[in-house]
């Protein structure tokens, strides 16, 4: 019963690792991937040597950094606030509420973010409001890792929350009302009981994300940037899709560019694998 | 047993429940707006700027605009059929995988176990995922390319497994001494059994296939085949809004353009937000059953 399953994994995940050999050869359609000549690490050379390396690796790398450095702390903030809030219904509400943007699609999202972002949109308003100046916000480079990270915390906040609480409810409630008997104040208790029970949970989250370090959500970028904001929202995948796909078909080139990224965030995960492991006993594998 | 309530904490309590109120209103007031201006004049709305508290001159032109736009009504069908035949085959073949890997008897278990994991963190890229489906498998331009190449998901399948390897075996045993083969165990023990974890992959995968988009622009080119999130991306991203507004003069042009987009998003959204209610329960408990590892 397990055929179809494991036919599927070799045919759409283990054949596009084969085929990724094209990296090393000048893969042209007519040729096939056998047929191609080899031509070694030319394809990675002409990366690294390329005036694009350093701008799509940092942008990569600085956008990544800004999801984990906001994004990432965000949500147990969210998740510790609400264990203190007293008001039951108060605090469902406002889960449910918090969770409707991870629903929403990203198309619609991204459409949302452009409008609002136009010269005479809703961001513009309040920033005249302020007493700000008007400006069309995603055509100045500056711009794009903020509005990028504010709006992916703003759609994800609520949603990465539940995890964090589903961690919260399996704490043993009797080691509040010891500590509360022992006279412990409350940030005490946050301190001492609340974020030890949740550490495994983060660490884990954590390992998975600096795995993804490279993997920023290009979806995303390909939605929201445009030329006037590629110096700093240009990022390795979307490099790979344009250079690869959308204009023009350098499938050797882009498939070794591809390579380098999920090589690097190989060894990412495993680095944060074994530094957590040893920190603090707490891994992935 | 009470404690009492320090002025600090009281002050605490006061400033957080003042934020997360703060909180519910960042998070709707963008849609709130959005529906407004949906439900606005578009004349007006153009001279608008500022928030929107209440629509602007009422009417429902633009929702006309939209929903009688054929793009808008293939792209409904053609989502459709992905999310409704996408997430059948999702289903089948993550029960499937999910049953067999769960069986302690199953002696390659632990070997495609590892390689299914394996695949979660490399893979070949999406350049040779793309030539492999369109220039190999042919696939191109084809509503299968949007179902096929994400049959099973290696995260939801290992959801699954967890599921059911909490069913007692004990259970499973009789039924085999009772005669029942593989097959009808599977089907008439284990799936009634596991309708609530079931019930999150249909979710899932569901809003998995009504969201996507990228895979269509990669393998799909005629426009009669578009799912909704590409004729989207058009009209929000792309700000192309004229199959729509070709009726209006060239100055209403713009103001009728603007209103069409804020529609297209209530258009697009409303599905979802109606059902969410009846939803919420479940993903809850999905995420939860993700959090707990083996």
């Amino acid at each position: 019963m397990a055929l179809p399953v494991v036919l599927y994994f070799l045919v759409f995940k283990y054949l596009p690792m084969y085929g990724a050999v094209i990296a090393f050869k000048e893969y042209t359609v007519g040729k096939g991937i056998w047929g191609s000549e080899w031509v070694g690490l030319q394809h990675f050379q002409d990366f690294f040597q390329s005036y694009y390396f350093w701008r799509v690796l940092k942008n990569t790398l600085i956008l990544s950094f800004y999801q984990l450095l906001f994004g990432f702390p965000a949500p147990i903030l969210l998740a510790l606030l609400l264990n203190e809030l007293r008001h039951e219904i108060f605090k469902r509400t406002v889960q449910t509420v918090s969770y409707i943007p991870h629903f929403i699609s990203l198309v619609v999202i991204c459409g949302m973010v452009v409008d609002f972002s136009s010269r005479d949109g809703l961001f513009n308003s309040i920033i005249t409001f302020f007493g700000g100046e008007s400006s069309a916000l995603l055509s100045e480079p500056g711009n794009f890792r903020t509005i990028y990270t504010a709006s992916s915390i703003w759609q994800e906040l609520g949603f990465s929350t539940i995890i964090y609480l589903a961690a919260l409810s399996g704490i043993n409630p009797e080691l509040y009302d010891a500590s509360k008997v022992d006279g412990a104040s409350r940030i005490r208790r946050v301190w001492h009981i609340t974020l030890p029970g949740i550490i495994p949970m983060i660490v884990i989250l954590l390992i998975l994300r600096i795995g993804g370090l490279m993997e920023i959500g290009f979806e995303k970028v390909i939605l929201l940037y445009n030329p006037n904001v590629y110096d700093t929202a240009d990022v390795i995948s979307t490099f790979v899709y344009r250079k690869g796909i959308s204009e023009s078909a350098e499938f050797s080139y882009t498939t070794a560019v591809g390579l380098f990224q999920s090589l690097v965030n190989f060894i990412l995960l495993i680095g944060a694998n074994r530094l957590s492991k040893a920190v603090s006993d707490n891994k992935l594998f | 047993m009470t404690i009492q309530r320090t002025i600090g904490e009281k002050l605490f309590d006061s400033l957080n429940v003042l934020l997360m109120v703060l909180l519910i209103i960042i998070t709707l007031y963008p849609l709130w707006h959005v529906l407004n201006a949906s439900l606005s004049d578009s004349n007006r709305l153009m001279a608008h700027s500022g928030l929107l508290l209440l629509p602007d001159g009422f009417n429902l032109d633009s929702y006309k605009l939209v929903l009688s736009n054929p793009s808008i009504l293939s792209g409904y069908r053609n989502t459709l059929v992905i999310v409704v035949l996408g997430t059948a085959l999702n289903l089948l073949f993550t029960i499937l995988g999910a049953y067999t890997l769960s069986r302690k008897s199953f002696m390659l278990r632990n070997p495609i176990m590892l390689a299914i994991v394996f695949t979660m963190f490399f893979n070949g890229g999406i350049i040779p995922t793309y030539l492999l489906i369109n220039n190999t498998l042919h696939l191109g331009n084809n509503l299968l390319a949007l179902i096929v190449p994400g049959l099973v998901s290696s995260y939801n399948l290992i959801i699954m497994r967890t599921a059911f390897q909490g069913i007692s075996e004990s259970l499973l045993e009789s039924a085999r001494i009772d005669g029942a083969g593989e097959m009808r165990i599977l089907w008439r023990i284990v799936v009634p059994l596991s309708m609530p974890v079931i019930a999150v992959m249909i979710l899932f995968y569901g809003v998995g296939h009504w969201n996507s988009w990228f895979s269509a622009i990669l393998y799909i080119r005629d426009r009669d085949l578009y799912p909704l999130q590409l004729v989207l991306r058009e009209i929000l991203i792309q700000n192309s809004t004229d199959s729509m507004t070709t009726s209006a003069a060239m100055g209403d042009k713009e103001a009728i353009g603007e209103s069409v987009k804020y529609a297209t998003v209530m258009v697009a959204t409303l599905p979802i937000l109606f059902i969410y209610p009846f939803l919420q329960k479940y993903f809850v408990k999905g995420v939860m059953i993700g959090a707990i590892k083996e």
